[in-house]
């Protein structure tokens, strides 16, 4: 479907992309994960054929968009980070313009308009100024323009930037509606909202894709270890000399300030131990109530941090958590 | 391109911008008319020659938005994600353009036959006039046009489209502070070519390449002056000359001569301004 190869993008000295390379099957939803300037929109700005690269080549159903763009173009509807919305326009006039743009046969543009501004809700709002509509509002008429036509890759960046809860809901269901017909690639800073919809995660971090899988996989991926979070009344001590028996534990963090006479202890153990009913039984013992015991799987944002972690900022994120720290194992 | 050129006229009317384009020259070209043509002369082409200035003042405003707007609302990303090409985009714009400036010059057609009403007129003198006018102003279009694509801001499109066609206005007037010398014109080239090398190796970031290209350049000069110094006298402010694209406009609008020489020639500046126009965008793309 897209296939993008060896991608590199430069301005002057700085590498925006840096030989980027992956491929999009159909039916899919694919999500860009990145933190801020990691590269996400300028692939997308390559991919749909508004930037150049430096070098590389982007194949969208078998049209190279640099040879045949024309060609290329036609299969792609593409909602950018700022909706390219025409201010003096109404929504209908707006979609009528963009309809005329992808070439839609005259007969077909009406009821096609009409159905996809049923679809994203602003049938009610079609003679209204763009000028005056919302920002959710607008953010919808940008994306009834990349619907329009149903290409059958849809490209978002950053759909639900700066939208309600409400709307960002919505608008998630409509993505999902979408991937029933299309391939959707969208891209986001968000873990949340990555998980929430997406079917394929690509995480890049200074335009480098440094994972690319399911969500599922993911987190399996990176669970190398089982955390476990406990808090214990008892002397900080005794506890500490308890868990200390148990050779299986490779890393012990102990904090303090939870309650009044209890500490919250962070227990590591190789993935395939379970220690729990074992230190429910040493604390039994030594009358150190457990008050609360928790399994603490990485989420996907503990993974998109680690990954994303450039060499300036790692040590940072380490001290924090030593600060935190009373006593490290 | 339909579509584009549909949009972009549209949008031309549904601002004010439109209309007070066309209000504008229709109100100025009014008043000259009524002046010279209803008073004494009875040829449209001497009212159109007095009111070139005009352009210097209403293209800039005309054009400014056309192409800088798109970008700086980054709606420019529709137009070239879209599958249309972008010199159909460019086309579409100018024509849009040169529409709006045609209304106000349709309605000038009709100002020789109300002066037929009390003479003869000579009508293919004066249709000659007003092709030549149209000409010139869809020339001064292109270059705005160009100009409004290099930037983002409308108010630096508009202000350097009127110091170029500022410029090319007064190049007369510039070149005849160049004495008729010999020696002058080896010495403006020169600096001419200094400057052009400078401004190459400033955007090239580099130094070696416009070093060469100017002692390159320095050496022909030189051995075309000392073969032949004749030659060179006086060919500085003739180039100079040549830049006053409305010059080549006088015999039309003036003499309601059928000029083909300069049709082509405008034709041609047009042509040139809408590939650098396509160019410039190109070149956005890349940095």
């Amino acid at each position: 479907m897209i296939e993008v190869n060896n991608l590199v993008k430069q301005y002057g000295d700085h590498v925006a992309v840096d030989h980027l390379s992956f491929k999009v099957e159909k039916g899919q939803i694919y999500g860009f994960l990145g933190p801020n300037g990691a590269g996400k929109s300028t692939t997308m700005n390559i991919m749909t054929g508004y930037l150049s690269a430096t070098s590389g080549e982007v194949i969208i159903n078998g049209y190279n968009i640099f040879e045949e763009p024309e060609q290329a173009k036609k299969c792609i509807g593409y909602l950018p980070e700022m909706p390219p919305l025409y201010m003096d326009m109404t929504p209908l006039e707006y979609l009528k313009f963009v309809a005329e743009l992808k070439k839609i046969p005259k007969k077909d543009q009406m009821q096609m308009i009409a159905d996809v501004m049923k679809l994203v809700k602003i049938t009610e709002y079609g003679n209204r100024l763009i000028r005056n509509l919302s920002k959710g509002y607008k953010q919808r008429v940008g994306l009834a323009q990349a619907i329009l036509g149903y290409p059958e890759v849809i490209i978002l960046d950053e759909p639900t930037v700066g939208l309600d809860p409400k709307q960002i809901i919505e608008i998630r269901d409509l993505i999902k509606e979408l991937s029933k017909k299309h391939t959707v690639i969208l891209s986001s800073h968000i873990m949340q909202e990555i998980s929430a919809v997406c079917d394929y995660i690509m995480i890049i971090a200074h335009g480098k894709l440094v994972a690319s899988d399911t969500p599922e996989n993911l987190s399996k991926l990176m669970l190398g270890s089982n955390e476990i979070e406990l808090v214990i009344r008892g002397e900080e001590a005794l506890v500490k000399e308890i868990l200390l028996k148990n050779s299986e534990i490779t890393n012990l963090a102990v904090h303090h300030g939870v309650e009044e006479g209890c500490v919250l202890v962070e227990i590591k153990t190789p993935s395939e131990i379970d220690i729990r009913e074992k230190i429910f039984y040493q604390m039994c013992e030594a009358k150190c109530p457990i008050l609360m015991m928790k399994s603490a799987n990485l989420s996907l944002e503990d993974i998109f941090l680690e990954l994303t972690a450039d060499q300036a900022s790692a040590p940072s994120l380490t001290e924090e958590k030593e600060s935190n720290h009373d006593s490290d194992l | 391109m339909i579509a584009i050129y549909k949009k972009e006229l549209k949008s031309y009317f549904t601002s004010m911008m439109g209309y007070v384009f066309v209000a504008f020259v229709l109100v100025v070209v009014g008043i000259y008319f009524a002046s010279y043509n209803l008073n004494a002369y009875p040829l449209i082409g001497y009212t159109l020659y007095n009111v070139t200035f005009l352009f210097l003042i209403l293209v800039p405003i005309l054009t400014m938005r056309s192409i800088a707007e798109e970008q700086r609302n980054k709606t420019d990303q529709l137009l070239y994600t879209s599958p249309v090409s972008l010199i159909s985009i460019v086309i579409g714009k100018f024509l849009a353009l040169i529409s709006v400036f045609g209304i106000p010059v349709l309605v000038i057609c009709f100002y020789p036959q109300i002066l037929k009403q009390y003479g003869t007129v000579n009508m293919s003198m004066s249709y000659l006039a007003i092709l030549g006018f149209f000409l010139l102003g869809c020339t001064y279009i292109a270059i705005g046009m160009f100009v409004s694509s290099i930037t983002e801001s409308q108010i630096i499109a508009a202000v350097i489209s009127f110091v170029v066609l500022m410029a090319s206005y007064q190049m007369e007037g510039i070149a005849s502070f160049f004495s008729d010398t010999a020696i002058t014109s080896l010495l403006a080239f020169s600096i001419l070519f200094l400057l052009v090398c400078i401004g190459y190796g400033l955007a090239a970031r580099n130094v070696a390449m416009p070093v060469v290209l100017f002692v390159l350049a320095e050496a022909v000069l030189f051995v075309f002056y000392l073969i032949n110094p004749i030659r060179f006298e006086g060919a500085f402010a003739m180039m100079l000359k040549k830049l006053n694209l409305a010059s080549a406009s006088y015999n039309m609008i003036q003499s309601g001569i059928l000029d083909f020489t300069s049709i082509v020639f405008y034709l041609s500046i047009i042509g040139f301004f809408l590939f650098l126009t396509v160019q410039s965008i190109k070149k956005k793309r890349w940095n």
